[in-house]
């Protein structure tokens, strides 16, 4: 009986389970989670440095932006503690480490005992914290410059004093030798890759010659970037004898762009309608006149945005400039004391993909050289992010305008 | 068919005898292998309106290329044999310039291509890339080549206006409007209505109608009645050959091959 009055109750479309069934919820199940686990990831990350960076960038006060981080040059920084507050911290943290050293050795066979020392390495803890909220109140600090401009320096016994190589200042030639590297590659990557990409997708005929050429830029794209570091070395810096130089820094870069924008020209142009070719060419245009009237500038913006996603991408690297381009640290802005004005493009720059790596990697780390890696890694972010968003705006734009 | 019409010049002149303007003779084109036209002879008349029909994939469209060189940019196209004359010039010599050529031939496509630009820039484009800069030139050829191709009063309002927000029929307008404004003689139509709706097929038909006086035109179509309506001669091609070319009434009245009968009276293709 039972099985009749579900026969009856089932029709040919109700619902039934099946492998095939299951295999697709999992399935979507996989997908799902693969893809909002990327995005935590991507969204941890920028919060992570957004969050860590902000704290340097923004400030309490008019104007809310560290100006000084902005522009000035690195610095040592000199920071003077009270000496009060150190000690103490220091005694606590002492007592911390021989409280849990005696609690090791009480764990197996007094408990209670060892429960109490739990408690007391806790209540330190709670000092420990609230005294150096305090040396954070009290503490000086002070960039290369003001240091030198002090009239006194706080006097030896009423503070420790220490200096930390890179943590004063700011990176302000970092960010004028990023946006220079940049602005010089694209300009390079883009006559080199758009002449290239004409002469690809216009004029040469398929073949044997036309694959490997298409191979080798295929491969140059997969050329790991430290090697175009040493090879930009040791053919710019080196042959060429253009030393660590502006000039040796864009070259190498737009090397390392090409393969994306010879690409992406190429791409764009192929979109152009077959139409406004032969439109042109039946009206009597040459090849080169049809290509720079009625190709081109409608390829133009496609080939701009996606250089610029190229190039965005390519100037985040660091080890193509650090043989070719980058210093460690440079006094002067690139514009300061030259002699010839061709000597601008001769002189290595500070970078900010370098600067980052030479405060996290080069220098013992501490409070303050974090402050400064994640301020530099922020305002990197901020600028390759607005890089990216100006080629998306003019994607959008220019999408509108020329609708075919 | 040539030595017809000799004689019928040193005969008589009560009405003008036509001219041959193209000459095609023995051609043999191949895309690659395969070849595409087989041993095409045949004259294309002075002023007036040749329409080339057959069924999808005969060669129609290679042919017509054929006349104004628009073949060579597919690179494994071909001539292997015969000779195509403009006005008694062979267009496949060596010293022949493909752009003169090509102002002198001009074309219609089947997907009308105005560019993105505005409609005075269109028309006023292929003159522009003659170096032509000055204003008043470029006004006055742009306002006839527009009343030529029967458009100027739809928009002589919204000449700065992008041609792309113009209707399809007349975008196709636009596109013949442009050739017009090369000065060619010979424009070649290549299906110039397959896209449009029957009132803007009707005012195209009207302008080649028109055209005819001055410019010798060749139409491919696919649509008998438009062949039978603006054509003066037909050209039936069946798989890359030509079977019969005659006078419009000839052909659709009585042709002589039964493929082109049953072509024309619709039952194949
Ligand atoms: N670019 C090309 N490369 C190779 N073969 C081609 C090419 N263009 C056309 N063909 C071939 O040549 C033959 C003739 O093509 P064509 O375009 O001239 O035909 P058609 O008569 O214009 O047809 P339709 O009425 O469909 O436009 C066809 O078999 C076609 O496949
Ligand atoms: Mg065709």
């Amino acid at each position: 009986m039972e099985s009749d009055n579900q026969q009856q109750r089932a029709h040919i479309f109700s619902r039934r389970f099946s492998l095939n069934k299951f295999l697709e919820i999992s399935t979507t199940f996989v997908l799902r989670f693969f893809t909002y686990l990327i995005i935590v990831l991507a969204g941890y990350l920028f919060w992570d440095i957004a969050y860590k960076g902000s704290k340097v960038i923004f400030i309490s006060e008019a104007p809310f932006i560290n100006v000084q981080f902005l522009t000035e040059k690195p610095q040592t920084l000199h920071v003077f503690e009270p000496v009060d507050i150190d000690s103490q911290l220091k005694a606590a943290k002492a007592d911390i480490l021989s409280k849990s050293i005696q609690r090791k050795a009480l764990s197996n066979s007094n408990i209670e005992e060892a429960n109490a020392y739990t408690l007391a390495i806790k209540e330190l803890n709670e000092e420990i914290k609230l005294l150096d909220i305090q040396r954070k109140e009290r503490r000086l600090l002070f960039s290369d410059s003001e240091f030198r401009n002090l009239s006194e320096t706080p006097s030896d016994d009423d503070y420790v004093y220490n200096t930390y190589a890179y943590s004063g200042g700011g990176i302000g030639p970092a960010i004028i030798g990023t946006t220079l590297l940049v602005f010089g590659s694209i300009l390079i990557a883009l006559t080199l890759g758009v002449l290239c990409a004409i002469y690809l997708s216009e004029y040469s005929r398929p073949g044997k010659v036309l694959q490997s050429i298409r191979l080798s830029i295929l491969n140059l794209s997969g050329v790991p970037s430290i090697v175009f570091g040493l090879f930009g070395f040791g053919l710019f810096v080196l042959y060429l004898d253009w030393g660590v130089s502006l000039i040796a820094g864009w070259f190498t870069l737009a090397l390392m762009a090409l393969p994306v924008i010879i690409t992406a020209s190429e791409e764009s142009m192929r979109a152009i309608p077959k139409g406004f070719r032969e439109g042109s060419l039946a009206l009597g245009a040459t090849k080169w006149t049809c290509i720079r009237t009625n190709v081109l500038p409608y390829a133009m913006p496609g080939i701009l945005t996606s250089s610029i996603m190229g190039i965005a991408r390519v100037a985040g690297e660091t080890a193509p400039i650090m043989f070719t381009a980058a210093f460690a640290l440079r006094d002067r802005l690139p514009w300061e004391g030259l002699e010839q004005s061709t000597d601008f493009f001769f002189q290595g720059v500070m970078a900010l993909p370098y600067h980052i790596y030479v405060v996290s990697s080069k220098i013992p780390q501490n409070e303050y050289t974090q402050s400064m890696q994640y301020g530099t890694a922020f305002v990197f972010l901020l600028i390759v992010g607005m890089f990216a968003l100006s080629s998306i705006i003019l994607r959008v734009k220019v999408r509108k305008k020329y609708d075919w | 068919m040539n030595v017809n019409f000799d004689i019928q010049e040193k005969q008589a002149q009560p009405t003008k005898p036509p001219k041959p303007v193209i000459k095609t003779k023995d051609l043999d084109f191949a895309y690659g292998d395969s070849q595409a036209l087989f041993n095409i002879s045949m004259d294309i008349f002075k002023k007036e309106v040749t329409a080339f029909i057959g069924p999808s994939g005969c060669g129609k469209s290679t042919l017509l290329r054929c006349f104004n060189r628009m073949n060579d940019l597919i690179n494994s196209a071909n001539i292997k044999k015969g000779t195509i004359r403009i006005s008694d010039i062979d267009i496949y010599n060596k010293d022949v310039d493909v752009i003169e050529l090509r102002k002198h031939v001009g074309m219609v496509f089947q997907k009308s291509n105005p560019f993105p630009k505005s409609i005075y820039e269109n028309i006023a484009y292929g003159m522009r890339i003659q170096g032509v800069k000055k204003r008043s030139e470029l006004d006055e050829t742009v306002e006839s080549s527009l009343r030529g191709a029967a458009l100027w009063d739809e928009v002589k309002d919204r000449l700065n206006k992008s041609a792309l927000g113009l209707s399809g029929g007349q975008q196709q307008r636009l596109c013949i409007a442009r050739t017009l404004a090369v000065k060619p003689k010979i424009i070649l139509m290549d299906e110039p209505c397959s896209a449009l709706d029957p009132v803007a097929t009707a005012k195209v038909e009207e302008l080649i109608h028109k055209l005819k006086k001055n410019y010798t035109i060749v139409v491919v179509t696919h649509n008998m009645q438009q062949a039978a309506r603006v054509s003066d001669r037909t050209a039936f091609f069946y798989l890359g050959r030509l079977v019969e070319y005659e006078t419009t009434e000839q052909i659709f009245m009585n042709p002589k091959n039964s493929k082109t009968e049953a072509y024309v009276s619709g039952r194949f293709g």
